[in-house]
C-alpha cells in the first residue's frame, strides 16, 4: 500500500437544487426550488464549461466536472496518488442574498456529501459548507455536524460580505475552534463588491487572478483584528489562494505594521509569525517560477516546512500529467505536505474513519 | 517608518553618483495657493462645497494614518506651512543632502483624481498643473512636472493634455488607479494613445478614492489594512492594462507604478503566466506572454522598498523584477520615505547602482 497522502483540496459537483439537492430538502424548500425554478447555482466564479474548471481528461460524458463518484476516485485516487481527500463543494449556497435558503442550500449539501460520497468512499473527508449571510445559523450548521468527523473543515469563500476577521463572524469562529475545524478559505465570489478595489473587470481571466489580492485581504482582516488573539487554536487554510506571492506579501505587512502597530496594540509580534503560526495554503497552483533555484529561494523565503498541503485541486485544470506536486519542491517539504501538515492542520482527520 | 532617525549627507567612498527622485510629493501651503489658476466659479465651489469624495468625511480621510499628514516630523518648514509646501526648506533638506539631480513631482493634494464631480476635478487639475510650474519647477529646475489628469472624464483629460503638451516642461501623464473602472478599460485607450504619440511616460501613483470598496473581501477595519491594499490596486491594475491588451495596442506605451514597491510583481507575473495556459482563449488580443509585456512596458519606483529580513531575498526579488525596470523613489516628504544611500540593503554593482538611482529614469524620462 503506497504512503498515505492527503488531498486537500478535491471538488465534487452539485448537479442542481432540482436534481441532486432535491432528496436533501425539507417540504418547504423542495416546493419552493419546483414551483420557482430555483436552480442553476453554479458560481459565476467557476463556470462548468470554462477550461479551469474542469480538465479535459476529467470531464464526464455527461454532467458537470466533478460530478461522477467513480471517475472522481479514478482521478484523485488511482491517478493521482492519494490515499484520503477533502471534498471542497462550491456550488453557490454560499452566495445566495436570502439566509434561510442559503441555510437550507448549505444543509442539503452537506447531507448529500455525506450520504452519497463520505459513505461510499472511506478515504473520503468534508468541509462544511456554512450560510455566513447569518452567523447565526451557520453556528447551527457546524453544530450538527459537529459528531460526524468525517467533516474536518468549515468552508468559505474569499469574497464574501464583509471581511472575515469583522467582529460578527466571531461566535462563527468560536464555534470552529471548540470542534477543531479549520476555517478554508477558498477561491471564489460571492459578487458582492468588486472583486478589487480598481473596479470589475472584463475577463475571467483578470477575476481570477484578483483572488491572491483578496486571500491577502482576508489574512490581514483575520490577523489585525484580533481573531487568533481571542481564537489562539484556530488555523485557517487557504484553498487554490495561489503560493508565491506569500513572501512578499508577509514582508509588506510586516513593515506596514512596524509603522502603524500603535493602531491594533493587541498584535504584539509581526505580522510574518502569526501568518506561519495559523495559515496554512494549499499547493495547487503554486504560480511557481519557472527555474529551479527560485522555487529554492521562494521556499526559503516562505520560512516555514509547516505551511503547505498537498492539493490536486480536482477536477480544476491546474496541471496536466498526473503528478500534482509543483517542480523543483525539496522532498523533505513534499513528504511533510502530504501527510503530516494535513493531519496537523486538520485534527479532526483519522485515516481509518 | 516613524522611528527612522534625521537624514544626514553620507560620506561614502563610493564614487559620486546623483540621484534621480521619481516620487517627491510638493504640496500647497494652502488652498488659496490655487486660486490664481481657478476660475472664480470654482474658487466658489471649492470654498462652498468642497471636495465631493465617496468616502465619509469632509475632514478627514477615511482612515486616520499613523502621523499628521503622513509626514515625517523632520520635514514641517521652519517657517510654517504643511510638509512639502516650502521649495527652499525642501531644497535644504531634500535635493541638496542627497544630491538630488532631479526629483518627479507627485501632487496629491486635494485628492485630485477622486473628485465626484469631474468639472470641478478637471479644474482642480488644471489648476495644479499650472501650479506646479509656477511655484516648484520654475524656482527648482531639478523638479519635474507631471500633467495630472483624471481619467472618468476621458475628453477633458486629452484636453488638458494637449494643454499642458503645447506648454511643454511636462514629463509624464498621471492618472488615478482609483477611478469608475479598471485603467485597461477601453474607454480610457485615448489617454493612451495620446501619451504614447506624445512619447510622455504614464505614471500611476497609488492612492485615491474610487468608491469600490479596497479589497474584494469588502472594507478594512484598519489603517494597516488600507495602506496594504494599495499594493492589491496596483496589482489589479497591472493584470488590467496587460490582460485588455493596452501594451499590445500601444506598443511604445511606458507606464510607470509609483509608490507601490516591486516585491508583489513577480508572483503577479508567474501567476498571470502560468493561467494564460487556461485563459489564453478568452484573450485572443494578446500575443505574448503577459509577463513579455511587463517586462517591455513598466517600471516600478523602489518605494516603500521590501524589508526582508535576510539580504539575500532582496537580492534575488530584484534579480527577478529586473535592475532595467526599477527607479528610485524616496516619497519625500512622507514618513516612510527611503534614503537613497541605505534603503537598498543589498549589494548592487556599480552599474545597477547607477541604472536603479539614475540611469533608468534618465532615459526613461528623456532627462538631462
Amino acid at each position: 500500500m503506497p504512503a498515505p497522502r492527503i488531498d486537500c483540496d478535491i471538488h465534487p459537483a452539485v448537479g442542481g437544487t432540482r436534481t441532486t439537492l432535491l432528496p436533501y430538502l425539507d417540504d418547504y424548500w423542495k416546493e419552493q426550488v419546483l414551483s420557482r425554478a430555483i436552480d442553476g447555482l453554479d458560481l459565476a466564479s467557476y463556470p462548468p464549461d470554462m477550461p479551469l474548471s474542469g480538465r479535459a481528461d476529467w470531464r464526464p460524458a455527461k454532467g458537470k466536472p466533478g460530478s461522477d463518484l467513480a471517475m472522481v476516485q479514478r482521478g484523485a485516487f488511482d491517478q493521482l496518488g492519494a490515499s484520503h481527500a477533502i471534498c471542497n463543494v462550491l456550488y453557490g449556497a454560499q452566495a445566495v442574498y436570502d439566509p434561510s435558503m442559503a441555510a437550507a442550500f448549505c444543509k442539503a449539501i452537506n447531507d448529500w456529501i455525506a450520504a452519497e460520497w463520505l459513505s461510499r468512499d472511506t478515504r473520503l473527508r468534508a468541509s462544511i459548507l456554512v450560510p455566513l449571510q447569518a452567523p447565526d445559523l451557520a453556528i447551527e450548521e457546524i453544530e450538527r455536524r459537529a459528531d460526524d468527523i468525517r467533516f474536518v473543515s468549515v468552508l468559505v469563500l474569499a469574497q464574501g460580505e464583509s471581511l472575515l476577521g469583522r467582529r460578527h463572524y466571531w461566535p462563527v469562529w468560536q464555534a470552529a475552534e471548540k470542534h477543531r475545524l479549520p476555517l478554508a478559505i477558498h477561491a471564489g465570489s460571492q459578487y458582492r463588491s468588486a472583486p478589487s478595489s480598481i473596479g470589475w473587470p472584463s475577463y475571467r481571466y483578470e477575476y481570477y487572478l484578483a483572488e491572491a489580492q483578496a486571500f491577502q485581504a482576508q489574512i490581514l482582516s483575520l490577523v489585525y483584528e484580533g481573531v487568533f488573539v481571542k481564537f489562539p487554536g484556530l488555523k485557517v487554510v487557504l484553498m487554490e489562494s495561489g503560493v508565491s506571492w506569500l513572501p512578499a506579501f508577509m514582508w509588506r505587512a510586516n513593515k506596514t505594521w512596524r509603522s502603524v502597530r500603535v493602531e491594533v496594540p493587541w498584535i504584539d509580534r509581526e505580522p510574518a509569525s502569526i501568518i506561519r503560526d495559523h495559515f496554512r495554503l494549499t499547493i495547487q497552483p503554486f504560480d511557481s517560477p519557472p527555474d529551479a533555484a527560485s522555487v529554492a529561494d521562494l521556499i526559503e523565503m516562505i520560512g516555514s516546512d509547516q505551511m503547505l498541503l498537498f492539493a490536486s485541486d480536482y477536477p480544476h485544470w491546474q496541471f496536466d500529467g498526473a503528478d500534482a506536486i509543483p517542480k523543483h519542491l525539496p522532498a523533505s517539504l513534499v513528504s511533510r505536505m502530504c501527510l503530516d501538515n494535513p493531519l496537523d492542520t486538520f485534527p479532526r482527520f483519522a485515516l481509518a474513519a | 517608518m516613524i522611528d527612522r532617525p534625521a537624514l544626514q549627507p553620507v560620506a561614502s567612498a563610493k564614487p559620486r553618483l546623483r540621484i534621480i527622485d521619481c516620487d517627491i510629493h510638493p504640496t500647497l501651503h494652502s488652498r488659496a495657493d490655487l486660486n490664481p489658476f481657478l476660475a472664480k466659479r470654482w474658487q466658489e465651489h471649492l470654498k462652498t462645497y468642497g471636495d465631493h469624495l465617496r468616502i465619509p468625511y469632509v475632514g478627514t480621510t477615511p482612515y486616520p494614518r499613523s502621523q499628521p499628514l503622513i509626514a515625517r516630523p523632520d520635514a514641517w518648514p521652519p517657517a510654517g506651512g504643511p510638509p512639502g509646501s516650502d521649495v527652499v526648506y525642501m531644497r535644504q533638506r531634500h535635493l541638496d543632502p542627497l544630491d538630488i539631480e532631479f526629483g518627479i513631482l507627485q501632487v496629491l493634494d486635494l485628492f485630485i483624481f477622486s473628485q465626484q464631480n469631474l468639472d470641478f476635478g478637471a479644474a482642480i487639475q488644471r489648476a495644479i498643473n499650472e501650479w506646479q510650474l509656477a511655484h516648484w519647477t520654475s524656482r527648482e529646475p531639478r523638479l519635474k512636472a507631471s500633467i495630472l489628469v483624471g481619467q472618468d472624464d476621458t475628453e477633458l483629460a486629452v484636453a488638458e493634455i494637449e494643454r499642458c503638451a503645447r506648454v511643454g516642461k511636462y514629463v509624464q501623464i498621471n492618472v488615478s488607479p482609483r477611478a469608475n473602472e479598471p485603467l485597461g478599460r477601453h474607454r480610457y485607450w485615448p489617454i493612451y494613445a495620446r501619451a504614447q504619440e506624445l512619447g510622455l511616460p504614464l505614471g500611476i501613483h497609488v492612492g485615491g478614492y474610487g468608491g469600490h470598496a479596497p479589497t474584494g473581501g469588502g472594507w478594512p477595519s484598519y489603517y494597516a489594512e488600507e495602506h496594504q491594499s494599495n499594493v492589491h490596486t496596483m496589482a489589479a491594475q497591472l493584470t488590467s492594462l496587460v490582460i485588455e491588451g493596452v501594451p499590445e495596442r500601444f506598443p511604445k506605451l511606458k507606464i510607470v507604478f509609483i509608490e507601490a514597491g516591486f516585491g508583489w510583481i513577480p508572483s503577479a507575473m508567474w501567476r498571470m503566466d502560468q493561467h494564460y495556459e487556461r485563459f489564453w482563449t478568452e484573450v485572443p488580443h494578446l500575443k505574448r506572454r503577459p509577463s513579455d509585456y511587463v517586462r517591455d512596458h513598466f517600471w516600478f519606483t523602489t518605494q516603500p522598498i521590501d524589508e526582508p529580513d535576510d539580504a539575500r531575498h532582496l537580492r534575488a526579488l530584484i534579480d527577478w523584477v529586473g535592475v532595467d525596470r526599477l527607479l528610485f523613489a524616496s516619497d519625500y516628504p512622507h514618513g516612510d520615505c527611503d534614503d537613497p544611500h541605505s534603503a537598498i540593503k543589498t549589494p548592487l554593482t556599480e552599474v545597477e547602482r547607477a541604472k536603479i538611482f539614475n540611469r533608468n529614469a534618465r532615459e526613461l524620462y528623456q532627462l538631462g
